[in-house]
């Protein structure tokens, strides 16, 4: 506005804005600093294809030998499948696929057999599988009480309200409440050997070890502090609705039970993709002499709980090798070799064009221009 | 604003009645008149914007009509009200910061505002009431008040002029705050007025208010006892104009006639209207595109939703239900909400913050203008300032400089350099002694040693001394006896002395005009001294120290139209003489020709060189030329309608057959490298124009002088003079001049080089356009529309291909006009003005950016601009190297924001197409909240306050870089686009590598699976890691606190993360990451693809980098090589090198 247009002459009052910081000190002489007169000491790098060139080779160089051993790496991992949902009518497991119920008592069995051709010598995973299951869909992810599962007697008794719809069920708070944990993966895979001469041998699977660290032992909790009666301490409690047995039931081991029975971590730790794998037992070798998983064949007993045939999705049990980068992924392979490659080859380009214009740069033809 | 503009549609109805009545000190006449008492505004000014009352509100609204609080408004009620995956307080905090911090900054500035205004309004000011002086508060001042004004201080309203304490009826005032002339002007009182003011009774008819400061016609009937009313006509020399001082008086009294909102001052001034950069205006046209990115997201996501809910058992599995609410939802309300959840999952995009640093950076950034030691003037012993820091980068894109002349390209101090008579040069030896050698050497027709003979010798140094306007200044202790001190302290100085003693020099003279007194002074250097006029009497010290007295007959006045003045004296001797000077070619075709060619060399001569010259003509006349030419004078003078024109008339008449006397060469200095700072502004492909209200010699030697007008540029005139030389319609003589100039100018003109630095090679022809304020007006408000449009196009056109336009006779009004119209013309190029008086603010605030020369003339021109100099010479740096900068700075700023959110949002987007277009938000909400609060912040804000991509110096010394980020270079549209892929580029590397990735969750050596917020976490850290590595790419000027904050946000952000996963937090309703970092880093395969994504996102960019410098210009690369071989060789502090 006019403002200032109307004040007196000598102007000590000065509307000014934001810099009028300034203006308080008007008869100072600026402060001859380097940072106040923009001359602090700086690097100014300048990228030029001298300094660029060799960057790209020694990436090359670098990421080529990477690439060849994660795939390399990638390529020993021995990985063996089985799809055992059941929807093919000659599937073991179709009858338990087609006659599901919940109500039903009695759990369904099938057994697939199967025959492993390469013997798997150190630790087997194994893992179960579901495809297109949303594990990471909005309103499944929040539908739990981390507080709940820490243990907190409180949120035990009032189920945080994200856990809506599975928060109460008859009047009772729901242990553990929630959508995730409600729809805990209940099937249960037992691994025989069929020895060639017969017999069968149930092969020991471990149930620990299977989830972080860090969440069985500090981030899930079972109430009542280290009171050995579960029982008691889901007191007034109710299961969660589709599940057959309640939390403290889970294990019969007490430090595998309630909340801290590993199945359920894993479990609770959604996944980041609609098709995913989650760790179920581990197969440890026993004896460094006998492969973990001799050459042979093998029964998968299921005890087929889970139902996926209403969302169109499907069931896998998965064995893998481990190494050092994880399970078997070709990408992270294929991917170092090809950018190492590119660059590589951008640095050959590079240093053709680079060659060819130093050479014109230096022609005096040019630089009258 | 709609108080003001009240009054102009209700002045705009008075304006029928044409005139207004006022009735001095409110008396009813003797004469039998309906007495209606009739309505004028008080005198009250009001600038403020907001009342206690109204500001909540105003302000509010204010600010949420920018478009991005009202967005960020939007995001934020639509997050409190649905149910949406982020939290409300992460877009709410932030508004209310900043919606809160500018509306105190707002607050603060009005009420500086309501201070300024209620100190000009409620002075007290003494008023004559019922024959007794009260005092009042200036605001309740009523037309017709009578007011008494003492020395010094500034007239409260705009004032005829009754009485004056000075004998002879005339007070001096000076408008250094109006029109930024600060020399002493004099006005005149009403003649036959009584002296005592109680009896008097008249009435004052004048036209209704208007703008102009120059233009002033009226009546007063002055009523006596029982007479016929005496009518006295009155001119600008009766009105005393608000804002206007006292001077060297010691009182007046005067009757308001126009008051507040309405006095000349109050109609020139506009509205300070908020500036916006043109920066801003990209940055809300990216805004909007991002929007439309950010709105079709949120479309397709929903549309998506929606089809692949239809598809049975996807919407609701038995392992995910909803609850009974969503199941009640009516479906079309849910898409509703659907949509908005989306968008603000999206809103990300659109960062709050990106406000915040802009803000901050400009504020931030402001002060190195105000630290920069190079802007310190030890004169004034202050540096630059800065008013507003929104505009910073608009520096680095003036394309026009519009350029005010007194006091900014001159000094405002003129010096009487030489004078030549019959053809004999007088030089001044003191002066410049080596110039002296130079002329002997000079000219065949310079004959130094000879001089004219000393009739005519006198005779011209006479002339210098009657021909003016100049009084001599008492001091006030002498005020009431003048007369003899005057002529005492004269007498004792040693007349003959060539060298002034400094004390006489103090005592100077008064006058309208600093040439003037140049003259007057010079005169006194050979021998004539002005001793000072008294009751019509001139007297003047000649050689022999004797006192001349010649009587004053008239004053023909200086008016720019004839561009000359005239004095009719007579002399002792009875003799009645004219005595005139004026512009070269205004007098010679009005003296006898044999004279003028030995006259005409000097002129030329002189005026190539940059001086003012004159040329001095006398005249005898006879009794009967005389008698004749006082009956013609008198009679114009009283003249209502066209008095104007009588006068002119009768001027032209007198002066004619005059004898040439000589001519005279005043120097008015320029500043200190004026010449080279117009050179480098030129060379970087800005446009300088000079708007003045001073005549068009005057203002066209300073063009010459300081190097905008060359020996050789051929200039195209419109002005009056040439308007009227036709001696047809002006109108008609205007289309044909513009027609000319234009095929001269545009059409047979080879097509200027684009931001070229001046086309000085020889064969093309440099024009320079010449201006002034009447035809000015011709030209913006011809009698017909599509006239005025043509002639407008015309001119703008013509101005165009000028390298250099001058301007003059311009009032404060007129150059806001000039600059609004190139302001609006095609291409809307970016303006500047710079000014040092208050006849400079209306155009300051006009322009883009408006600089203030803290200059002489009061502090109007400082207070009203963006930024404030010492001096013009600082122009340079504050364009050149501050203003590039700071253009670079932010428009990288504004890129990089833009980018960095783009490729942070779009995994995000991606990721709705694996979970079921549930609006899952990938990233954890601290993630999305720090991430552009502080993980990523901090880079950028340090990049664009310290980045200088060429060094300073450099810039300074290579004007034609400034040229290179001209017309909103880094801004483009096409830029824009290259980003924006490279955000998208980045996105998909980011999301798809993950994704790849994760086809197999188990990436730990135990087997272990990662889950959602572990893919989040590595996408998140590839995100952070790439988008700051692109900044250092960018970086060409890594002081330490570029090193710190790069490699610091890095680590704040590990640290950050271990710290956020590290604890069970209390009032977290969810722990979602807890240890998700460490178990990320405890995996070899989340390492490597990291490491892998960031390289593969900055692979393009560090080739197109190398890629790059070959293709650039080859001088620019050149020049970058030579800067930075001398910035090795000799590692100055100003550039150097770290090792």
């Amino acid at each position: 506005m006019m403002a200032s247009s109307y004040k007196d002459e000598d102007g000590h009052i000065s509307v000014s804005g934001t810099g009028a910081g300034a203006g308080s000190l008007p008869s100072k002489k600026p402060e001859n600093t380097a940072f106040k007169q923009q001359r602090l000491p700086a690097w100014q790098p300048v990228l030029t294809a001298g300094t660029v060139l060799p960057a790209f080779f020694i990436i090359g160089l670098i990421f080529i030998p990477i690439g060849i051993g994660l795939y390399v790496t990638s390529n020993n991992i021995k990985e063996f499948e089985i799809d055992y949902t059941g929807l093919d009518p000659s599937s073991p497991c179709f009858n338990c696929s087609q006659n599901f119920s919940w109500n039903s008592t009695k759990p369904c069995t099938c057994s697939i057999p199967f025959y492993l051709e390469q013997p798997y010598e150190s630790n087997v995973f194994m893992y179960y599988g579901l495809s297109n299951f949303y594990q990471n869909h909005r309103r499944y992810v929040k539908s739990r009480d981390d507080s709940q599962l820490n243990g907190n007697e409180e949120s035990l008794r009032k189920p945080s309200k994200e856990c809506e719809p599975y928060a109460r069920h008859d009047n009772r708070p729901i242990a553990p409440c929630g959508a995730i944990a409600n729809s805990m993966f209940n099937d249960t895979l037992e691994l025989f050997y069929s020895d060639p001469n017969g017999t069968k041998t149930q092969i020991p699977l471990t149930a620990t070890g299977i989830a972080w660290w860090t969440d069985k032992h500090v981030k899930f909790r079972n109430p009542g502090g280290n009171n050995d009666n579960l029982t008691a301490a889901f007191q007034g409690t109710t299961k969660p609705i589709n599940w057959r047995r309640p939390a403290y039931e889970l294990d019969s081991d007490p430090e595998n039970n309630g909340f801290i029975n590993e199945d359920f971590i894993v479990w609770m730790r959604t996944a980041a993709l609609p098709t995913f794998r989650k760790l179920y037992r581990i197969i440890q070798r026993r004896n460094t002499m006998v492969p973990t998983l001799p050459r042979g064949n093998y029964t998968l007993e299921v005890v087929y709980n889970y139902p996926v045939r209403s969302f169109d999705g499907r069931k896998r049990m998965i064995f893998s090798t481990i190494s050092w980068m994880g399970g078997k992924n070709p990408f992270l392979g294929i991917a170092y070799i090809t950018v190492g490659s590119v660059c590589f080859l951008l640095g050959v380009i590079l240093l053709f064009i680079h060659h060819k214009y130093d050479n014109r740069n230096n022609n005096p033809d040019i630089s009258s221009n | 604003m709609l108080r003001r503009s009240l009054n102009r549609l209700l002045g705009g109805d008075e304006r029928r009645v044409d005139n207004r009545t006022i009735y001095i000190g409110h008396q009813s006449f003797p004469v039998n008149e309906a007495f209606i008492p009739p309505k004028f505004c008080d005198n009250r000014i009001v600038s403020s914007k907001y009342t206690v009352w109204n500001f909540l509100p105003k302000n509010l609204f204010e600010q949420f009509r920018r478009i991005a609080n009202f967005y960020f408004l939007i995001i934020f009620l639509v997050q409190v009200i649905v149910d949406t995956p982020t939290s409300p307080v992460t877009s709410g905090l932030p508004l209310f910061f900043v919606i809160t911090v500018t509306a105190i900054k707002q607050g603060y500035e009005d009420w500086l505002r309501h201070k300024a205004d209620r100190e000009v309004n409620k002075s007290t000011v003494k008023v004559l009431e019922n024959g007794e002086e009260t005092s009042k508060e200036s605001e309740k001042i009523k037309v017709g008040d009578i007011v008494e004004v003492t020395e010094n201080d500034t007239f409260p309203c705009d004032l005829i002029l009754l009485q004056s304490s000075r004998d002879d009826g005339t007070c001096f005032v000076t408008t250094a705050s109006l029109d930024g002339e600060s020399n002493h002007k004099t006005h005149y009182t009403v003649p036959d007025i009584e002296r005592d003011l109680q009896s008097l009774s008249a009435t004052i008819e004048c036209e209704q208010p208007q703008p102009d400061l120059y233009k002033f016609n009226g009546r007063m009937h002055i009523y006596k006892n029982d007479q016929e009313p005496t009518v006295r006509s009155l001119g600008p020399e009766n009105l005393l104009l608000k804002g206007a001082t006292l001077k060297n008086t010691q009182k007046i009294c005067g009757v308001a006639v126009y008051t507040g909102m309405e006095t000349k001052m109050a109609l020139n001034y506009q509205g300070k209207s908020q500036k916006r950069s043109v920066v801003e205006k990209s940055i809300n046209a990216f805004l909007l595109v991002y929007l439309c990115i950010l709105v079709s997201k949120a479309l397709v996501c929903t549309t998506l939703k929606y089809v692949w809910q239809n598809k049975p058992g996807q919407d609701e599995p038995w392992y995910n239900e909803k609850t009974q609410k969503e199941k009640d939802t009516n479906l079309y309300l849910k898409m509703f909400t659907d949509f908005l959840s989306f968008m603000v999952l999206f809103n990300f995009i659109i960062p709050v913050s990106m406000y915040v640093t802009v803000e901050m950076q400009k504020f931030l950034g402001s002060f190195f203008i105000t630290w920069d030691k190079d802007f310190f003037d030890p004169e004034i012993q202050e540096g630059a300032l800065v008013n507003t820091s929104d505009l910073n980068e608009e520096l680095g894109q003036v394309e026009y400089i519009f350029t005010d002349k007194t006091g900014t390209l001159t000094q405002n101090n003129m010096e009487f350099i030489e004078c030549c008579i019959d053809g004999f040069q007088y030089k001044h030896r003191g002066a410049c002694s080596e110039l002296d050698g130079f002329c002997v050497t000079d000219g065949p027709v310079n004959k130094l040693q000879q001089k004219a003979g000393r009739e005519r010798e006198e005779l011209f140094l006479r002339a210098l001394c009657l021909c003016h306007t100049v009084q001599v200044k008492e001091s006030t202790e002498q005020a009431r006896s003048q007369g003899e001190d005057c002529i005492d302290q004269v007498d004792g100085l040693p007349v003959e002395d060539e060298a002034l003693q400094p004390p006489q020099e103090e005592r100077g003279f008064i006058a309208s005009s600093p040439d003037e007194i140049a003259l007057v002074k010079g005169a006194m250097r050979y021998g004539f001294t002005f001793l000072g006029l008294e009751s019509k009497t001139m007297k003047i010290l000649n050689r022999n120290k004797d006192v001349e007295m010649y009587e004053l007959l008239h004053v023909l006045n200086f008016d720019p139209v004839r561009r000359r003045m005239s004095v009719i004296v007579r002399s002792r001797s009875g003799d009645t003489l004219l005595f005139c000077k004026g512009a070269d070619s205004s007098i010679f075709p009005r003296v006898r020709q044999e004279e003028v060619e030995r006259i005409r060399m000097h002129v030329e001569r002189n005026a190539t060189d940059g001086y003012r010259t004159l040329c001095v003509a006398y005249k005898h006349l006879s009794e009967e030329e005389y008698a004749q030419a006082d009956e013609g004078l008198r009679e114009a003078r009283l003249a209502l309608q066209d008095r104007e024109e009588k006068l002119m008339a009768v001027y032209n008449q007198v002066e004619t057959g005059m004898n040439l006397l000589g001519a005279t060469a005043v120097e008015d200095r320029l500043q200190e490298e004026a010449a080279e700072t117009m050179e480098a502004l030129q060379g970087a492909g800005m446009k300088v124009w000079v708007l003045t209200g001073d005549k068009m010699e005057t203002a066209k030697s300073t063009c010459y002088a300081c190097g905008l007008f060359q020996k050789r540029t051929e200039l195209l005139e419109l002005t009056v003079r040439t308007l009227e030389d036709g001696g047809r319609k002006r109108e008609d003589r205007l289309h044909e001049l513009l027609s000319e100039y234009h095929k001269k100018a545009v059409q047979d003109a080879p097509p200027v080089k684009a931001g070229g630095s001046r086309g000085r090679f020889f064969g093309k022809q440099d024009y320079g356009f010449i201006i002034d304020g009447p035809s000015l007006s011709i030209v913006l408000s011809s009698s017909s529309e599509s006239n005025s449009n043509l002639y407008k196009n015309l001119f703008l056109q013509i101005c165009q291909n000028c390298t250099a336009v001058l301007c003059c006779r311009m009032a404060p009004l007129q150059k806001a006009q000039i600059v609004k119209m190139v302001k609006n013309c095609k291409g809307s190029p970016i303006t500047l003005s710079i000014g040092d008086g208050a006849n400079d603010v209306s155009m300051i605030l006009e322009a883009h950016v408006g600089i203030g020369i803290k200059g002489k003339e009061g502090r109007q021109a400082v207070r009203n601009s963006d930024y404030a100099i010492p001096k013009l010479k600082h122009l340079k740096k504050l364009l050149l190297a501050h203003g590039h900068l700071y253009y670079v700075r932010i428009a990288h700023l504004v890129q990089y924001f833009f980018y960095k959110n783009l490729c942070f949002i779009l995994p995000q987007f991606l990721y709705q197409f694996f979970c079921g277009y549930s609006q899952q938000p990938l990233y954890d909400a601290a993630y999305l909240t720090m991430y552009n609060i502080c993980f990523t912040s901090m880079p950028i804000l340090a990049y664009s306050l310290f980045e200088q991509h060429i060094c300073i110096e450099f810039l300074l010394k290579n004007a034609n870089l400034y040229s290179e980020v001209a017309k909103n270079a880094m801004l483009r549209w096409e830029l824009f686009l290259y980003w924006t892929l490279l955000g998208v580029f980045h996105g998909l590397v980011f999301f798809f590598g993950v994704r790849f990735l994760f086809g197999n969750p188990a990436l730990q050596d135990n087997g272990q699976v990662f889950g959602n917020w572990s893919y989040g976490t590595i996408v998140f850290t590839v995100l952070v890691f790439t988008v700051t590595l692109k900044l250092a790419l960018d970086t060409r000027h890594w002081t330490w606190i570029n090193h710190f904050v790069i490699w610091g946000s890095l680590a704040f952000y590990v640290f950050f993360s271990f710290f956020w996963g590290g604890i069970i937090w209390p009032f977290q309703k969810h722990q979602r990451l807890y240890f998700v970092f460490a178990n990320m880093l405890s995996s070899v395969s989340a390492w490597l693809v990291i490491i892998l994504l960031i390289l593969l996102s900055l692979l393009p960019e560090i080739l197109l980098v190398v890629l790059r410098k070959p293709r650039g210009p080859y001088a620019r690369k050149l020049s970058e090589d030579d800067l930075l071989q001398s910035s090795r060789l000799q590692p100055s502090h100003h550039c150097p090198i770290s090792t």
